[in-house]
């Protein structure tokens, strides 16, 4: 692995404007998701009379939260689509955005440690070589060969028995993802509102008219949900409810070490997953507390059992420190997948339930709901993630990809 | 790690406990009848309150009863425990927007000391006493 150099930061990539009275069209949330969507509604649709409103600073929730993993290797030709879609995206935004967020296409290794996993695994590089996205199986000793610090000894306690892996995966700089976006945003005329809170709609009878904040009124033709964990408190201001439930999930680094980690290792079983930043840092994300919660923080023993698989699996970070922890807000849905698309109120649309791994999804989350909002009916690449699969059963169960169990 | 208090076994770490999600979700008395819409929201569709929120936990690793628990979701602050069948401690006292209803009441977590009031129950002193505990399965498990 190169150790390149951060780019420089550029001063003021976006302005802060103040809120104008009405937009044709406002996004809340001014993380990845929502920044991509003005993004694309902007350049694929001519809309740059919108607003995206941030109640914090932007990209400061699960933006700055996650573990930065991209990949497309999941099992339903649904999500096989949006999610291949996004990383043939991730391949041409820096060029797009003009701007290098050091998208390093390291691979991503899918542990499986049962003979059911070696099962799951395999039937889903079956399905992914079907789909066009690249999946290969590993036995142990090429796992070996391709992350030499990994322990593939049979004497711990669930034994590498093989693995997915995905050539294009790997990780981006999620900062940099989020300025490369603001910055294009900006320059097409979209106003990024921060410290903006939303604190309730305005509708006329059942179609959505404008929105309230802690900044004024501001009227608005469209409304396109974007918060991730707090979409059901948005959901229920608006007077309709989301089939969500929002838990912390965490994730740590350690202190900064020279490059021992060459690739992204995820495993479902003992659960941890792995890679190393270009700075240093191992990152390593850890499970959801099993309650709700919007606390951004978790229990303890979530950490202390992903450290515990981290150690058996790769033994050399018995000796590296944490530097320090965190948590975020995941809104989770019951089939593993999301929801992209409208709702009961006319006008105003929603994309949450990304769960635990709504980064690698964000240029093409943006890109399919910024589709729905300038038309008003969904993309075909977000049409089955309608809120209407609850009722008509047509669920995507992506627990097997999912990584995170929840 | 939260610091629970079972019921009948006194306090113990969370990790002896199994999260049962939100409480006093009846089984549909009329399941025959129910539309597509109505068996989602009951299969579906659960409140994702922020703020105080009635669960049920399973001390699975102890007693292996379920009982019911009124939670902050923000502060993680238990604020009663109390058994499966009886109702929210703080349903008197309590305005409860109905679903379909736009709420732009102010966030009732942004304080430490907004939280609403459950008088005569805190996390200590509403454990109730083993004999006067139901042993009943989870709601929906019964009917």
């Amino acid at each position: 692995m190169s150790t390149q150099q951060l780019p420089e930061h550029p001063d003021f990539l976006w302005r802060n404007p103040e809120p104008k009275s009405s937009y044709d069209a406002v996004i809340v949330g001014g993380g990845g998701h929502g920044l991509a969507t003005a993004y694309f509604l902007a350049k694929n649709h001519g809309m740059t009379n919108i607003a995206v409103l941030e109640k914090g600073w932007l990209a400061g929730g699960n933006m700055a939260r996650n573990t930065t993993i991209i990949r497309s290797n999941y099992l339903w030709d649904e999500s096989a689509a949006i999610y291949e879609h996004a990383l043939k995206l991730w391949e041409i935004l820096p060029e797009e955005l003009e701007y290098d967020f050091l998208f390093s296409q390291r691979g991503v290794m899918n542990l499986a440690h049962t003979l059911g996993d070696v099962r799951e695994s395999m039937r889903r590089v079956g399905a992914n070589k079907l789909n066009g996205v690249d999946a290969e199986w590993l036995d142990p000793k090429q796992v070996k060969e391709l992350c030499p610090i990994l322990n593939i000894n049979d004497n711990i306690r669930y034994p590498v028995m093989g693995a997915t892996y995905q050539p294009r995966a790997g990780i981006a700089k999620h900062d940099h993802v989020a300025w490369a976006f603001a910055r294009k945003c900006d320059e097409l005329g979209v106003d990024i509102i921060q410290n903006c809170e939303v604190t309730g709609f305005v509708k006329d009878g059942d179609r959505v008219t404008g929105v309230k904040t802690n900044r004024g009124t501001i009227n608005t033709e469209k409304v396109g949900l974007c918060a991730a964990g707090h979409s059901s408190v948005l959901a229920e201001m608006a007077g309709f409810r989301l089939p969500i439930q929002s838990h912390p999930l965490q994730a740590l680094v350690s202190e900064l070490h020279e490059p021992v980690h060459p690739t992204v290792v995820m495993s479902n079983h003992v659960h941890v997953y792995v890679s190393q930043a270009h700075k240093g840092e191992l990152v390593m994300g850890a499970g959801v507390d099993s309650y709700n919660g919007y606390g951004q923080r978790g229990s303890f023993h979530v950490i202390e059992h992903q450290m515990a698989a981290a150690v058996e699996l790769f033994p050399i970070f018995a000796r590296a420190h944490v530097l320090r922890t965190w948590g975020g807000i995941v809104d989770t849905t019951l089939d593993a997948s999301p929801i992209v698309g409208n709702t009961p109120v006319e006008n105003m649309f929603v994309n949450c339930g990304w769960g635990t791994g709504g980064f690698k999804a964000t240029p093409a989350a943006g890109m399919t709901f910024a589709h729905n909002i300038a038309t008003g009916t969904p993309h075909r690449l977000n049409k089955p993630f309608a809120l209407e699969r609850f009722e008509t059963g047509a669920l995507i169960d992506e627990h097997g990809a999912a990584a995170v169990a929840h | 790690m939260l610091l629970i208090s079972c019921p009948n076994c006194g306090s113990r770490d969370e990790t002896e406990f199994h999260y049962g999600g939100q409480a006093h979700v009846p089984y549909p008395e009329n399941p025959n009848e129910l539309s597509d819409r109505q068996w989602a929201e009951f299969l579906f569709y659960r409140d994702n309150t922020k703020g105080a929120f009635a669960e049920r936990w399973l001390h699975s690793t102890g007693c292996r009863q379920w009982f019911n628990m009124l939670r902050d979701t923000v502060t993680y602050e238990i604020q009663a425990v109390y058994p499966m069948g009886t109702p929210r401690p703080d349903a008197a006292g309590r305005v409860t927007p109905d679903t379909g209803t736009a709420s732009t009441a102010a966030d009732s977590t942004t304080t430490g000391n907004a939280s609403p009031d459950i008088s005569g129950t805190n996390a200590s002193a509403t454990a109730p006493s083993t004999s006067s505990f139901s042993t009943t399965a989870p709601e929906g498990a019964t009917k």
